[in-house]
């Protein structure tokens, strides 16, 4: 199966917060991070949460996301990341953001 | 909009690093759940979403377990593998049976 | 409460002691449970025996892997690609749901979380903690980590990066933690019991036993 997004893409959460079922938490919409890996096609929890059978599969990478980028004035370290496991539909290129 | 289940990021008071044993009706409820994706009944997607739609005062105010079998017992009604009608009779019927059997009760 | 007095009478029926309402969700347990054994979509010797596979889960399993690792690179290796595989190798059943394993160097820490609910590696540890489901943990580990590290008497040197797993998705994560100094000469059980569940879940360091 394809995967739109190789590891070590650029990309950018969208900004968009639709109500219902959602993993994509809202701490990490419109920030910017790179794949990290991909883990495989999942069906999608969106579309499981309400009965329906979730196909076809979509990508699921680990993205990585800057701690100082995510929080403006975070206290830590500069190197200090978040990593969470993001369906491919919520992901845009960074540079087609960018424009 | 922040749906209330999505804390990421939200201020909180400190972590207490307190726990529990879990009750045998706790785990009974985690059994149920279980049982249910096994044999393809809901999702674990379904009693999330179900768990979502109790709103923020049920959310905060019940917990982890009450959560669970609060949204599977929903999602149950939903789905029309237990009716309203069932599930009324047969708490009543749990009820008096624990009465009879003069199980203490756990207050309000 | 009622203050205390001599007693040469009976007490009157006293509501507060003995009619309190059952819990409710107590009652839902008990009642879905008998329907759903009813209507057979299982069976009570199904639901007696997923009870005991939840008992029969502990942190003391993934101990173990993380012990073998220690020890064996061939194993540490496997583990990395695949801990349910790894498990199996040792005999432990660690379920369906994929997990992976996070590996600890000396400058990375890794901590997880889910901060959308309370997914957690049960197949291999068991059942989580209160803290590790409730608001203060799931809201701030994201965000200030370094800062619930040290109030969980965990603190992080500034040079080590800390990164946070936010478990959104179908995979469970466990810390694969640094082998303690001067720990060398234990055997694999010795180690084990150094690999505590929050070294497991990355908010406790093993520590080397005292002299």
């Amino acid at each position: 199966m394809s995967a739109r997004f190789a590891t070590g893409a650029r990309v950018q959460v969208r900004r968009i917060f639709p109500p219902g079922h959602v993993r994509t938490p809202h701490y990490l919409r419109g920030h910017a991070g790179v794949v990290d890996s991909i883990l495989g096609h999942y069906a999608n929890p969106e579309e499981l949460a309400y009965g329906r059978d979730g196909l076809p599969r979509r990508a699921l990478y680990r993205v990585r996301f800057r701690q100082a980028e995510l929080w403006p004035g975070y206290g830590g370290a500069q190197d200090d990341s978040v990593v969470a496991d993001i369906y491919e539909h919520w992901l845009e290129p960074l540079e087609e953001v960018q424009a | 909009m922040h749906r209330h289940h999505d804390m990421g990021g939200a201020p909180a008071g400190p972590v207490v690093p307190a726990e529990h044993d879990y009750a045998a009706w706790e785990k009974r409820v985690d059994a149920i759940l279980r049982l249910l994706t096994a044999r393809q009944v809901i999702t674990v997607d379904e009693l999330r979403r179900g768990i979502e739609e109790l709103g923020p005062g049920a959310y905060d105010e019940l917990s982890y377990y009450q959560r669970w079998i609060a949204s599977i017992g929903n999602n149950l009604l939903e789905k029309g593998v237990i009716s309203v009608d069932e599930l009324g009779g047969r708490l009543a019927a749990v009820e008096a049976r624990w009465r009879a059997a003069g199980r203490r009760g756990e207050g309000g | 409460m009622t203050a205390h007095h001599p007693h040469d009478h009976p007490h009157p029926h006293q509501p507060d002691l003995e009619d309190r309402p059952y819990d409710h969700h107590q009652l839902m347990a008990e009642a879905v449970g008998e329907l759903l054994i009813e209507k057979g979509v299982f069976t009570a010797e199904d639901l007696r025996r997923t009870i005991e596979a939840i008992d029969a889960r502990s942190p003391a399993d993934g101990a173990r892997l993380v012990a073998r690792a220690w020890r064996d690179p061939a194993y540490r290796s496997r583990l990395l690609a695949d801990v349910n595989a790894a498990a199996a190798e040792l005999g432990v059943d660690a379920g369906a749901i994929p997990i992976r394993a996070l590996e600890n160097t000396t400058r990375l820490h890794n901590l997880v979380v889910c901060t959308l609910c309370s997914c957690y590696p049960r197949g291999l540890l068991g059942l989580p903690p209160d803290w590790y489901k409730e608001r203060a943990y799931r809201s701030r580990a994201v965000r200030e980590p370094r800062a619930v590290l040290a109030e969980l008497g965990t603190p992080i040197p500034d040079d080590v990066e800390i990164r946070v797993h936010d478990s959104t998705a179908d995979l469970r994560y466990i810390v694969l933690p640094l082998q303690p100094g001067g720990t060398d000469r234990l055997d694999e059980a010795a180690l084990a019991a150094l690999v505590t569940r929050d070294c497991l879940i990355g908010t406790a360091l093993p520590q080397a036993p005292q002299r």
